[in-house]
Protein backbone atom coordinates (compact mmCIF):
# COMPACT_ATOMS: atom_id res chain seq x y z
CA UNK A 1 0.00 0.00 0.00
CA UNK A 2 1.48 3.31 -1.61
CA UNK A 3 0.54 6.52 0.85
CA UNK A 4 2.74 8.37 -0.69
CA UNK A 5 2.13 11.83 -2.61
CA UNK A 6 3.67 14.16 -5.19
CA UNK A 7 4.02 18.42 -4.39
CA UNK A 8 6.00 19.18 -7.02
CA UNK A 9 9.60 18.08 -6.85
CA UNK A 10 8.77 16.89 -3.58
CA UNK A 11 7.58 13.66 -2.22
CA UNK A 12 5.74 13.11 0.79
CA UNK A 13 5.59 10.27 2.76
CA UNK A 14 1.94 10.89 3.17
CA UNK A 15 -0.45 13.31 2.64
CA UNK A 16 -0.38 14.11 6.25
CA UNK A 17 0.78 17.90 7.15
CA UNK A 18 0.44 19.61 10.58
CA UNK A 19 -0.86 22.91 9.90
CA UNK A 20 0.93 25.95 10.36
CA UNK A 21 0.06 27.90 13.05
CA UNK A 22 -1.50 24.97 15.18
CA UNK A 23 1.91 23.08 15.77
CA UNK A 24 4.10 25.73 16.91
CA UNK A 25 8.04 24.84 15.10
CA UNK A 26 7.17 21.58 15.69
CA UNK A 27 9.82 20.88 18.28
CA UNK A 28 7.23 21.26 21.00
CA UNK A 29 5.20 17.64 19.73
CA UNK A 30 8.34 16.15 19.21
CA UNK A 31 8.56 14.05 22.66
CA UNK A 32 4.91 13.06 21.78
CA UNK A 33 4.41 12.50 18.02
CA UNK A 34 6.93 11.02 15.75
CA UNK A 35 7.89 14.19 13.63
CA UNK A 36 9.39 11.83 10.71
CA UNK A 37 6.19 9.44 10.50
CA UNK A 38 4.23 12.72 9.37
CA UNK A 39 4.18 13.90 5.75
CA UNK A 40 5.33 17.18 6.67
CA UNK A 41 5.39 19.56 9.88
CA UNK A 42 4.38 23.23 8.16
CA UNK A 43 5.68 25.97 10.86
CA UNK A 44 3.94 28.71 12.55
CA UNK A 45 4.90 31.44 10.10
CA UNK A 46 7.82 33.43 10.21
CA UNK A 47 8.50 37.50 9.14
CA UNK A 48 12.08 38.85 9.06
CA UNK A 49 11.72 39.22 12.26
CA UNK A 50 10.44 38.78 15.96
CA UNK A 51 7.23 39.73 16.53
CA UNK A 52 4.97 39.51 19.68
CA UNK A 53 1.01 38.94 18.04
CA UNK A 54 -1.97 40.12 20.21
CA UNK A 55 -2.51 40.44 23.73
CA UNK A 56 -4.91 37.96 25.02
CA UNK A 57 -7.41 36.26 24.92
CA UNK A 58 -6.66 35.06 21.33
CA UNK A 59 -9.20 32.32 20.98
CA UNK A 60 -12.74 31.65 21.95
CA UNK A 61 -14.62 28.30 21.12
CA UNK A 62 -17.64 28.15 19.08
CA UNK A 63 -20.27 25.47 17.43
CA UNK A 64 -17.62 22.75 16.49
CA UNK A 65 -15.05 25.14 15.99
CA UNK A 66 -12.89 28.10 17.20
CA UNK A 67 -12.12 31.35 16.56
CA UNK A 68 -7.99 32.64 16.57
CA UNK A 69 -6.48 36.02 16.04
CA UNK A 70 -3.11 35.42 17.53
CA UNK A 71 -1.66 37.83 15.23
CA UNK A 72 1.68 35.63 14.30
CA UNK A 73 3.53 35.96 17.28
CA UNK A 74 7.01 34.53 15.78
CA UNK A 75 10.54 34.55 16.70
CA UNK A 76 11.69 35.53 13.02
CA UNK A 77 13.25 33.69 10.40
CA UNK A 78 16.84 33.50 11.71
CA UNK A 79 16.18 32.17 15.16
CA UNK A 80 13.94 29.23 13.76
CA UNK A 81 17.11 28.33 11.61
CA UNK A 82 19.50 28.72 14.86
CA UNK A 83 16.82 27.37 17.41
CA UNK A 84 14.57 24.81 16.06
CA UNK A 85 15.64 23.91 12.97
CA UNK A 86 18.47 21.89 13.94
CA UNK A 87 16.15 19.65 15.86
CA UNK A 88 14.06 19.61 13.74
CA UNK A 89 16.31 17.85 10.72
CA UNK A 90 17.96 15.57 13.66
CA UNK A 91 13.94 14.59 14.66
CA UNK A 92 13.99 13.97 10.41
CA UNK A 93 10.61 15.89 9.83
CA UNK A 94 9.93 17.12 6.56
CA UNK A 95 10.00 20.56 7.25
CA UNK A 96 7.72 22.97 5.32
CA UNK A 97 8.09 26.70 6.33
CA UNK A 98 5.12 29.18 6.70
CA UNK A 99 6.37 32.34 5.27
CA UNK A 100 5.13 35.95 5.80
CA UNK A 101 5.63 39.64 5.17
CA UNK A 102 4.42 42.94 5.65
CA UNK A 103 5.94 44.30 1.98
CA UNK A 104 6.84 42.00 -0.85
CA UNK A 105 10.54 42.82 -0.49
CA UNK A 106 9.90 40.96 3.65
CA UNK A 107 8.73 37.88 1.42
CA UNK A 108 11.87 37.91 -0.80
CA UNK A 109 14.38 37.77 1.74
CA UNK A 110 12.74 35.78 4.25
CA UNK A 111 12.72 33.35 0.84
CA UNK A 112 16.26 33.68 -0.16
CA UNK A 113 17.51 33.19 3.52
CA UNK A 114 15.42 30.06 4.11
CA UNK A 115 16.61 28.51 0.81
CA UNK A 116 20.42 29.31 1.70
CA UNK A 117 19.84 27.28 4.83
CA UNK A 118 20.24 23.43 5.06
CA UNK A 119 17.21 21.18 5.74
CA UNK A 120 14.16 22.42 4.54
CA UNK A 121 11.34 21.01 2.12
CA UNK A 122 8.95 23.73 0.67
CA UNK A 123 7.94 27.13 1.47
CA UNK A 124 4.18 28.15 2.28
CA UNK A 125 3.48 31.62 1.30
CA UNK A 126 1.46 33.24 3.94
CA UNK A 127 -1.02 35.24 2.28
CA UNK A 128 -3.83 35.04 4.02
CA UNK A 129 -3.83 35.64 7.69
CA UNK A 130 -7.18 37.59 8.47
CA UNK A 131 -6.03 38.67 11.49
CA UNK A 132 -3.04 41.52 10.98
CA UNK A 133 -3.44 43.71 8.50
CA UNK A 134 -0.17 43.64 6.99
CA UNK A 135 -0.02 39.95 7.20
CA UNK A 136 -0.21 39.39 3.61
CA UNK A 137 -3.81 39.42 3.22
CA UNK A 138 -3.00 42.63 1.17
CA UNK A 139 -1.29 40.44 -0.97
CA UNK A 140 -4.17 37.05 -0.64
CA UNK A 141 -6.65 39.38 -1.91
CA UNK A 142 -5.82 40.88 -5.23
CA UNK A 143 -5.16 38.95 -8.29
CA UNK A 144 -2.09 41.05 -9.17
CA UNK A 145 -1.07 41.00 -5.17
CA UNK A 146 -0.63 36.98 -5.53
CA UNK A 147 0.74 36.83 -8.71
CA UNK A 148 3.30 39.49 -8.04
CA UNK A 149 4.20 37.88 -4.48
CA UNK A 150 4.70 34.83 -6.03
CA UNK A 151 6.82 35.32 -8.59
CA UNK A 152 9.11 37.41 -6.45
CA UNK A 153 9.45 34.50 -4.24
CA UNK A 154 9.67 32.38 -7.21
CA UNK A 155 12.75 34.35 -8.64
CA UNK A 156 14.70 33.76 -5.97
CA UNK A 157 14.16 30.24 -4.49
CA UNK A 158 14.23 26.57 -6.21
CA UNK A 159 12.14 25.30 -3.15
CA UNK A 160 8.83 23.99 -4.32
CA UNK A 161 6.46 27.24 -3.39
CA UNK A 162 2.93 26.69 -1.99
CA UNK A 163 1.17 29.73 -1.44
CA UNK A 164 -1.54 29.31 1.40
CA UNK A 165 -4.95 30.73 0.37
CA UNK A 166 -7.69 32.89 1.74
CA UNK A 167 -11.46 31.87 1.60
CA UNK A 168 -12.33 35.30 2.35
CA UNK A 169 -12.95 35.94 -1.53
CA UNK A 170 -15.78 35.42 -3.89
CA UNK A 171 -13.96 33.40 -6.18
CA UNK A 172 -10.92 30.86 -4.57
CA UNK A 173 -10.15 29.49 -7.60
CA UNK A 174 -9.29 32.37 -9.61
CA UNK A 175 -6.24 33.11 -6.88
CA UNK A 176 -5.39 29.64 -7.64
CA UNK A 177 -5.04 30.31 -10.67
CA UNK A 178 -3.02 33.07 -10.48
CA UNK A 179 -0.31 31.68 -7.88
CA UNK A 180 -0.19 28.83 -10.72
CA UNK A 181 0.49 31.55 -13.30
CA UNK A 182 3.49 32.87 -11.47
CA UNK A 183 5.15 29.47 -10.88
CA UNK A 184 3.69 28.24 -7.85
CA UNK A 185 4.34 24.33 -7.13
CA UNK A 186 1.01 23.77 -5.37
CA UNK A 187 -1.55 25.83 -3.90
CA UNK A 188 -2.73 25.16 -0.12
CA UNK A 189 -6.46 25.95 1.00
CA UNK A 190 -8.48 27.29 3.07
CA UNK A 191 -7.12 29.29 5.48
CA UNK A 192 -9.33 30.68 8.30
CA UNK A 193 -12.71 32.50 7.74
CA UNK A 194 -13.08 35.86 9.56
CA UNK A 195 -15.65 35.96 11.91
CA UNK A 196 -16.85 37.38 15.29
CA UNK A 197 -18.10 36.10 18.24
CA UNK A 198 -19.39 38.78 20.73
CA UNK A 199 -19.90 38.56 24.67
CA UNK A 200 -23.69 39.53 24.86
CA UNK A 201 -23.68 40.20 28.81
CA UNK A 202 -20.72 42.57 28.55
CA UNK A 203 -21.20 43.31 24.76
CA UNK A 204 -17.89 43.14 23.83
CA UNK A 205 -15.77 40.54 21.64
CA UNK A 206 -14.80 37.64 22.88
CA UNK A 207 -11.48 38.02 21.85
CA UNK A 208 -8.81 41.40 21.97
CA UNK A 209 -8.45 41.93 17.93
CA UNK A 210 -12.59 41.95 17.78
CA UNK A 211 -12.21 39.32 14.68
CA UNK A 212 -10.60 36.15 13.96
CA UNK A 213 -10.23 33.10 12.07
CA UNK A 214 -12.80 30.55 12.33
CA UNK A 215 -11.60 27.08 11.79
CA UNK A 216 -12.85 23.87 13.04
CA UNK A 217 -15.01 20.85 11.86
CA UNK A 218 -18.27 24.01 11.12
CA UNK A 219 -16.06 24.88 7.89
CA UNK A 220 -15.26 21.27 6.81
CA UNK A 221 -17.98 21.53 3.76
CA UNK A 222 -17.34 25.28 2.60
CA UNK A 223 -13.24 24.34 2.16
CA UNK A 224 -14.36 20.85 0.50
CA UNK A 225 -16.79 23.12 -2.26
CA UNK A 226 -13.57 25.29 -2.23
CA UNK A 227 -10.77 22.92 -2.86
CA UNK A 228 -13.54 20.85 -5.62
CA UNK A 229 -13.77 24.12 -7.50
CA UNK A 230 -9.99 24.46 -7.46
CA UNK A 231 -9.23 21.48 -8.66
CA UNK A 232 -11.16 21.88 -11.60
CA UNK A 233 -9.32 25.12 -12.15
CA UNK A 234 -5.43 24.50 -12.11
CA UNK A 235 -3.45 21.70 -12.72
CA UNK A 236 -0.88 21.86 -9.71
CA UNK A 237 -1.36 20.20 -6.73
CA UNK A 238 -3.79 21.38 -3.86
CA UNK A 239 -2.96 21.26 0.00
CA UNK A 240 -6.84 20.94 1.49
CA UNK A 241 -7.29 21.40 5.04
CA UNK A 242 -10.47 22.56 7.07
CA UNK A 243 -11.92 21.22 9.79
CA UNK A 244 -10.37 17.68 9.14
CA UNK A 245 -11.05 16.02 12.17
CA UNK A 246 -10.50 11.90 11.33
CA UNK A 247 -9.73 9.85 8.39
CA UNK A 248 -12.62 10.38 6.29
CA UNK A 249 -12.48 14.03 6.49
CA UNK A 250 -9.00 13.96 4.79
CA UNK A 251 -9.83 11.05 2.55
CA UNK A 252 -13.27 13.95 1.67
CA UNK A 253 -10.31 16.87 0.66
CA UNK A 254 -8.44 13.99 -1.16
CA UNK A 255 -11.44 13.09 -3.07
CA UNK A 256 -12.52 16.12 -4.12
CA UNK A 257 -8.95 17.10 -5.61
CA UNK A 258 -6.37 17.50 -2.52
CA UNK A 259 -2.88 15.88 -2.86
CA UNK A 260 -2.29 16.16 0.22
CA UNK A 261 -3.92 17.16 3.80
CA UNK A 262 -3.15 20.05 6.97
CA UNK A 263 -5.01 18.93 10.66
CA UNK A 264 -4.40 22.01 12.73
CA UNK A 265 -7.35 22.69 15.21
CA UNK A 266 -8.01 18.87 15.36
CA UNK A 267 -4.27 18.67 16.60
CA UNK A 268 -5.30 21.04 19.62
CA UNK A 269 -8.30 18.50 20.06
CA UNK A 270 -5.98 15.25 19.95
CA UNK A 271 -2.31 15.61 19.68
CA UNK A 272 -2.22 12.05 19.50
CA UNK A 273 -4.29 11.78 16.23
CA UNK A 274 -1.59 11.19 13.28
CA UNK A 275 -1.18 7.30 13.86
CA UNK A 276 -5.05 7.44 14.06
CA UNK A 277 -5.40 9.14 10.67
CA UNK A 278 -3.05 7.17 9.47
CA UNK A 279 -4.59 3.74 10.44
CA UNK A 280 -8.39 4.89 8.93
CA UNK A 281 -6.90 5.61 5.15
CA UNK A 282 -5.04 2.77 5.20
CA UNK A 283 -8.23 1.01 6.50
CA UNK A 284 -10.32 2.41 3.83
CA UNK A 285 -7.56 1.62 1.29
CA UNK A 286 -7.70 -1.74 1.85
CA UNK A 287 -11.59 -1.91 1.65
CA UNK A 288 -11.91 -0.26 -1.52
CA UNK A 289 -9.07 -2.37 -2.57
CA UNK A 290 -6.82 0.89 -3.56
CA UNK A 291 -3.25 -0.11 -3.90
CA UNK A 292 -1.85 3.61 -4.12
CA UNK A 293 -3.25 6.73 -2.26
CA UNK A 294 -2.55 9.56 -5.10
CA UNK A 295 -4.91 7.42 -7.13
CA UNK A 296 -8.02 8.83 -5.46
CA UNK A 297 -6.91 12.45 -5.53
CA UNK A 298 -9.54 14.38 -7.44
CA UNK A 299 -11.69 11.01 -7.76
CA UNK A 300 -15.08 12.75 -6.67
CA UNK A 301 -17.86 11.82 -9.03
CA UNK A 302 -20.37 13.73 -10.38
CA UNK A 303 -21.76 12.46 -13.00
CA UNK A 304 -24.73 10.42 -11.32
CA UNK A 305 -25.50 13.45 -9.69
CA UNK A 306 -26.13 15.32 -13.12
CA UNK A 307 -28.37 12.24 -14.43
CA UNK A 308 -30.54 12.78 -11.74
CA UNK A 309 -30.96 15.93 -11.87
CA UNK A 310 -31.55 16.15 -15.49
CA UNK A 311 -34.31 13.14 -15.27
CA UNK A 312 -35.93 14.82 -12.12
CA UNK B 1 13.50 28.49 30.52
CA UNK B 2 10.95 25.73 29.44
CA UNK B 3 10.42 23.32 32.57
CA UNK B 4 11.00 20.10 31.30
CA UNK B 5 9.56 16.73 33.52
CA UNK B 6 7.63 13.07 32.84
CA UNK B 7 6.53 12.69 29.46
CA UNK B 8 2.79 14.03 29.56
CA UNK B 9 0.18 10.96 28.35
CA UNK B 10 -3.12 11.06 27.14
CA UNK B 11 -5.25 8.77 28.72
CA UNK B 12 -8.96 7.89 28.58
CA UNK B 13 -9.66 8.29 32.48
CA UNK B 14 -12.87 6.70 34.29
CA UNK B 15 -14.54 9.55 36.25
CA UNK B 16 -14.53 7.22 39.71
CA UNK B 17 -16.32 9.91 41.31
CA UNK B 18 -18.46 13.21 41.44
CA UNK B 19 -18.54 15.22 44.63
CA UNK B 20 -20.89 17.85 44.33
CA UNK B 21 -20.00 21.23 46.96
CA UNK B 22 -22.33 23.59 45.57
CA UNK B 23 -24.77 24.56 43.12
CA UNK B 24 -21.72 25.52 40.67
CA UNK B 25 -18.77 23.75 42.17
CA UNK B 26 -17.78 19.92 42.21
CA UNK B 27 -14.91 17.93 42.79
CA UNK B 28 -14.50 15.13 39.82
CA UNK B 29 -12.25 12.10 40.18
CA UNK B 30 -10.46 10.82 37.39
CA UNK B 31 -8.83 7.52 37.11
CA UNK B 32 -5.25 8.36 35.62
CA UNK B 33 -2.56 6.40 37.94
CA UNK B 34 -0.01 7.75 35.25
CA UNK B 35 -0.61 11.35 35.54
CA UNK B 36 -1.08 10.47 39.31
CA UNK B 37 2.53 9.34 39.74
CA UNK B 38 4.02 11.90 37.39
CA UNK B 39 2.25 15.06 38.61
CA UNK B 40 4.13 17.89 40.61
CA UNK B 41 2.34 20.72 42.44
CA UNK B 42 1.10 23.22 39.96
CA UNK B 43 0.76 21.65 37.10
CA UNK B 44 -2.22 21.08 35.44
CA UNK B 45 -4.17 18.41 32.90
CA UNK B 46 -6.05 19.12 29.50
CA UNK B 47 -9.55 17.73 29.89
CA UNK B 48 -12.00 16.64 27.00
CA UNK B 49 -15.84 16.57 28.76
CA UNK B 50 -17.63 15.12 25.79
CA UNK B 51 -16.50 12.85 23.42
CA UNK B 52 -18.35 15.02 19.93
CA UNK B 53 -16.97 18.36 17.99
CA UNK B 54 -18.86 20.61 20.38
CA UNK B 55 -17.90 21.40 22.71
CA UNK B 56 -14.76 20.82 20.77
CA UNK B 57 -11.44 21.73 22.35
CA UNK B 58 -9.89 20.74 25.90
CA UNK B 59 -9.92 22.70 29.09
CA UNK B 60 -6.78 23.14 31.53
CA UNK B 61 -7.55 22.32 35.07
CA UNK B 62 -5.07 22.75 38.17
CA UNK B 63 -4.61 18.73 39.42
CA UNK B 64 -6.41 19.63 42.69
CA UNK B 65 -5.30 16.12 44.79
CA UNK B 66 -3.65 12.97 44.03
CA UNK B 67 -5.49 9.87 45.60
CA UNK B 68 -3.67 6.84 46.24
CA UNK B 69 -4.82 2.97 47.38
CA UNK B 70 -3.90 1.44 50.38
CA UNK B 71 -0.67 0.67 49.58
CA UNK B 72 0.29 3.95 48.60
CA UNK B 73 0.29 3.71 45.28
CA UNK B 74 -1.46 7.11 43.11
CA UNK B 75 -4.49 5.72 41.33
CA UNK B 76 -6.29 8.81 40.23
CA UNK B 77 -6.61 12.57 40.10
CA UNK B 78 -8.75 14.91 41.25
CA UNK B 79 -9.99 18.45 39.24
CA UNK B 80 -12.06 21.17 41.71
CA UNK B 81 -14.63 22.56 38.43
CA UNK B 82 -16.72 25.84 38.66
CA UNK B 83 -19.44 25.02 36.25
CA UNK B 84 -19.58 28.17 33.95
CA UNK B 85 -19.60 27.08 30.14
CA UNK B 86 -20.75 23.80 28.55
CA UNK B 87 -17.14 22.35 29.37
CA UNK B 88 -17.53 23.01 33.03
CA UNK B 89 -20.90 21.98 33.27
CA UNK B 90 -20.58 18.56 30.97
CA UNK B 91 -17.74 18.06 34.45
CA UNK B 92 -20.21 19.50 36.81
CA UNK B 93 -23.27 16.61 35.42
CA UNK B 94 -20.19 13.92 34.76
CA UNK B 95 -21.60 10.47 35.86
CA UNK B 96 -19.26 7.66 37.31
CA UNK B 97 -18.15 5.22 34.92
CA UNK B 98 -18.50 7.56 32.00
CA UNK B 99 -14.71 8.45 30.79
CA UNK B 100 -12.83 11.44 29.56
CA UNK B 101 -9.38 12.27 27.69
CA UNK B 102 -6.91 13.42 29.99
CA UNK B 103 -3.93 14.63 29.20
CA UNK B 104 -1.20 15.68 31.81
CA UNK B 105 0.14 16.35 33.21
CA UNK B 106 1.47 19.75 32.03
CA UNK B 107 3.23 23.00 32.85
CA UNK B 108 5.55 24.11 34.76
CA UNK B 109 4.87 23.53 39.00
CA UNK B 110 5.53 25.73 41.64
CA UNK B 111 8.97 25.83 43.10
CA UNK B 112 8.72 24.95 47.00
CA UNK B 113 10.90 26.26 49.32
CA UNK B 114 12.76 24.64 52.98
CA UNK B 115 12.78 25.89 56.12
CA UNK B 116 12.95 28.40 57.65
CA UNK B 117 11.06 30.41 54.76
CA UNK B 118 7.59 29.76 55.41
CA UNK B 119 5.04 29.26 52.49
CA UNK B 120 1.82 31.88 52.08
CA UNK B 121 -0.68 30.45 49.60
CA UNK B 122 -2.94 32.82 48.33
CA UNK B 123 -6.58 31.21 46.82
CA UNK B 124 -9.33 32.87 45.34
CA UNK B 125 -12.74 31.34 44.29
CA UNK B 126 -11.28 28.20 42.22
CA UNK B 127 -8.32 29.48 42.28
CA UNK B 128 -8.38 27.07 45.16
CA UNK B 129 -7.02 24.09 43.16
CA UNK B 130 -3.11 23.80 42.94
CA UNK B 131 -2.53 24.53 46.78
CA UNK B 132 -3.71 21.13 48.11
CA UNK B 133 -0.88 19.49 46.42
CA UNK B 134 1.52 22.23 47.52
CA UNK B 135 0.34 22.03 50.61
CA UNK B 136 0.87 17.88 50.88
CA UNK B 137 4.55 18.78 49.49
CA UNK B 138 5.33 21.26 51.49
CA UNK B 139 4.15 20.00 54.52
CA UNK B 140 6.30 16.92 54.08
CA UNK B 141 9.24 19.03 53.85
CA UNK B 142 8.44 20.42 56.95
CA UNK B 143 7.52 24.44 55.54
CA UNK B 144 5.07 25.82 57.87
CA UNK B 145 2.68 27.44 55.40
CA UNK B 146 -0.56 29.61 55.81
CA UNK B 147 -3.82 29.69 52.93
CA UNK B 148 -5.26 32.61 52.42
CA UNK B 149 -8.46 31.92 50.99
CA UNK B 150 -10.94 34.30 49.70
CA UNK B 151 -14.54 33.78 48.21
CA UNK B 152 -17.80 35.46 47.79
CA UNK B 153 -19.56 33.92 50.42
CA UNK B 154 -18.97 31.28 53.03
CA UNK B 155 -20.56 28.55 51.59
CA UNK B 156 -18.08 28.79 48.90
CA UNK B 157 -14.95 27.95 51.31
CA UNK B 158 -14.42 24.75 49.81
CA UNK B 159 -12.14 21.43 51.79
CA UNK B 160 -11.33 23.98 54.54
CA UNK B 161 -10.31 20.40 56.95
CA UNK B 162 -8.36 18.91 54.23
CA UNK B 163 -5.55 21.69 54.50
CA UNK B 164 -6.28 21.80 58.44
CA UNK B 165 -5.20 18.07 58.18
CA UNK B 166 -2.04 19.36 56.64
CA UNK B 167 -2.00 21.55 59.42
CA UNK B 168 -2.13 24.67 57.18
CA UNK B 169 -3.31 27.91 59.25
CA UNK B 170 -6.46 29.37 58.00
CA UNK B 171 -6.74 33.03 57.14
CA UNK B 172 -10.52 33.29 55.09
CA UNK B 173 -12.41 36.01 53.31
CA UNK B 174 -15.61 36.14 51.89
CA UNK B 175 -16.90 39.25 49.66
CA UNK B 176 -20.09 39.26 51.84
CA UNK B 177 -18.78 38.94 54.99
CA UNK B 178 -20.74 35.67 55.86
CA UNK B 179 -17.57 33.76 56.95
CA UNK B 180 -14.02 34.98 57.70
CA UNK B 181 -13.06 38.39 56.99
CA UNK B 182 -15.35 40.84 55.15
CA UNK B 183 -13.58 41.83 52.12
CA UNK B 184 -10.81 40.76 49.46
CA UNK B 185 -7.75 38.23 50.49
CA UNK B 186 -5.06 40.56 49.58
CA UNK B 187 -5.90 42.67 52.97
CA UNK B 188 -5.01 40.08 55.51
CA UNK B 189 -2.01 38.85 53.13
CA UNK B 190 -0.88 43.16 52.87
CA UNK B 191 -0.96 43.18 56.70
CA UNK B 192 0.80 40.15 57.26
CA UNK B 193 3.44 40.92 55.18
CA UNK B 194 3.88 44.19 56.39
CA UNK B 195 4.17 42.81 60.12
CA UNK B 196 6.58 40.10 59.05
CA UNK B 197 9.97 40.89 60.12
CA UNK B 198 12.34 41.37 56.97
CA UNK B 199 14.82 38.92 58.42
CA UNK B 200 11.82 35.70 58.15
CA UNK B 201 11.94 34.50 54.68
CA UNK B 202 8.56 34.12 53.10
CA UNK B 203 7.11 32.44 49.51
CA UNK B 204 4.34 34.04 48.30
CA UNK B 205 1.96 31.24 46.07
CA UNK B 206 -0.97 32.54 44.41
CA UNK B 207 -4.22 31.28 42.34
CA UNK B 208 -7.47 32.78 41.63
CA UNK B 209 -8.70 35.62 39.17
CA UNK B 210 -6.21 38.05 37.38
CA UNK B 211 -7.11 41.09 39.38
CA UNK B 212 -6.29 39.14 42.93
CA UNK B 213 -3.21 38.02 41.07
CA UNK B 214 -2.05 41.30 40.14
CA UNK B 215 -2.67 42.75 43.78
CA UNK B 216 -1.03 39.81 45.14
CA UNK B 217 2.13 39.70 43.35
CA UNK B 218 2.05 43.62 43.55
CA UNK B 219 1.63 43.70 47.48
CA UNK B 220 4.36 40.98 47.47
CA UNK B 221 6.58 42.92 45.14
CA UNK B 222 6.10 46.15 47.37
CA UNK B 223 6.89 44.13 50.86
CA UNK B 224 10.55 42.63 49.09
CA UNK B 225 8.81 39.09 48.83
CA UNK B 226 8.77 36.51 45.75
CA UNK B 227 6.04 35.24 44.52
CA UNK B 228 4.85 32.53 42.46
CA UNK B 229 1.36 32.92 40.77
CA UNK B 230 -0.69 30.29 38.85
CA UNK B 231 -1.89 32.22 35.64
CA UNK B 232 -5.09 31.05 34.06
CA UNK B 233 -5.93 31.60 30.44
CA UNK B 234 -7.86 30.76 27.56
CA UNK B 235 -5.79 27.66 26.10
CA UNK B 236 -6.29 25.99 23.26
CA UNK B 237 -3.79 22.82 23.51
CA UNK B 238 -1.97 22.80 26.25
CA UNK B 239 1.64 22.04 24.66
CA UNK B 240 2.78 25.30 23.04
CA UNK B 241 1.04 24.70 19.68
CA UNK B 242 -1.08 27.58 19.00
CA UNK B 243 0.22 30.19 21.48
CA UNK B 244 -3.10 31.55 22.64
CA UNK B 245 -2.54 31.03 26.57
CA UNK B 246 0.31 33.85 26.00
CA UNK B 247 1.24 36.34 29.17
CA UNK B 248 3.29 39.38 29.07
CA UNK B 249 6.58 38.45 30.71
CA UNK B 250 9.56 40.40 31.59
CA UNK B 251 12.60 39.18 29.62
CA UNK B 252 16.59 39.29 30.25
CA UNK B 253 16.20 42.33 28.00
CA UNK B 254 14.52 43.98 30.75
CA UNK B 255 11.07 44.29 27.50
CA UNK B 256 8.11 42.32 28.00
CA UNK B 257 7.43 39.44 25.53
CA UNK B 258 4.65 37.38 25.29
CA UNK B 259 5.31 33.77 26.73
CA UNK B 260 3.05 30.75 26.74
CA UNK B 261 1.41 29.91 30.13
CA UNK B 262 1.04 26.80 28.58
CA UNK B 263 4.73 26.02 28.48
CA UNK B 264 7.01 28.63 31.06
CA UNK B 265 3.67 28.98 33.25
CA UNK B 266 1.64 28.54 34.28
CA UNK B 267 3.50 28.96 37.60
CA UNK B 268 5.31 32.63 36.61
CA UNK B 269 7.14 34.95 38.91
CA UNK B 270 5.18 37.76 39.89
CA UNK B 271 6.92 40.36 39.75
CA UNK B 272 7.49 39.70 36.21
CA UNK B 273 4.29 39.72 34.90
CA UNK B 274 2.67 42.94 33.17
CA UNK B 275 -0.86 42.87 34.38
CA UNK B 276 -2.64 44.59 31.61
Amino acid sequence: MDLSVQIGSLTLKNPLIAASGCFGYGVEYADMVDLASLGGVAVKGLFLNEREGHPAPRIVETPAGMLNAIGLQGIGVRRFIDEKLPELRARQATVIVNICGTTLDEYVEVARILSDAEGIAALELNISCPNIKEGGIQFGCSLTGTFDVVSAVRRVTKLPIIPKLTPNVTDVASFARASEDAGADAVSLVNTFLAMVIDIESRRPRISNVVGGLSGPAIRPIAVRMVYECRQTVKIPIVGMGGIADARDALEFMIAGATAVQVGTANFVDPLIWPKLLDGMRQYLERHQIARLADLVGTVDTTARDKEWISS
Amino acid sequence: MQYTAAMPVDVWADVVANYTLSSDYNILVLGAPEIAAAAEPGQFVMVKAGTGHDPLLRRPFSVFEVLRNEGGAPTAISILNKRIGPTTTLIYTAAHGQRMAVLGPLGRPFSPVDPPAEAWMVAGGVGLAPFATLAASLGARGVRSTLFYGARRGQELFCLNLFRDLDVDLVLTTEDGSAGEHGRVVAPLERRLAARPADAPVMVYACGPEGMLAATASVATRHGRPSQVSVERVMGCGLGGCYSCVVPMRGDDGRYHHVRSCLTGPVLPGDQIRWD
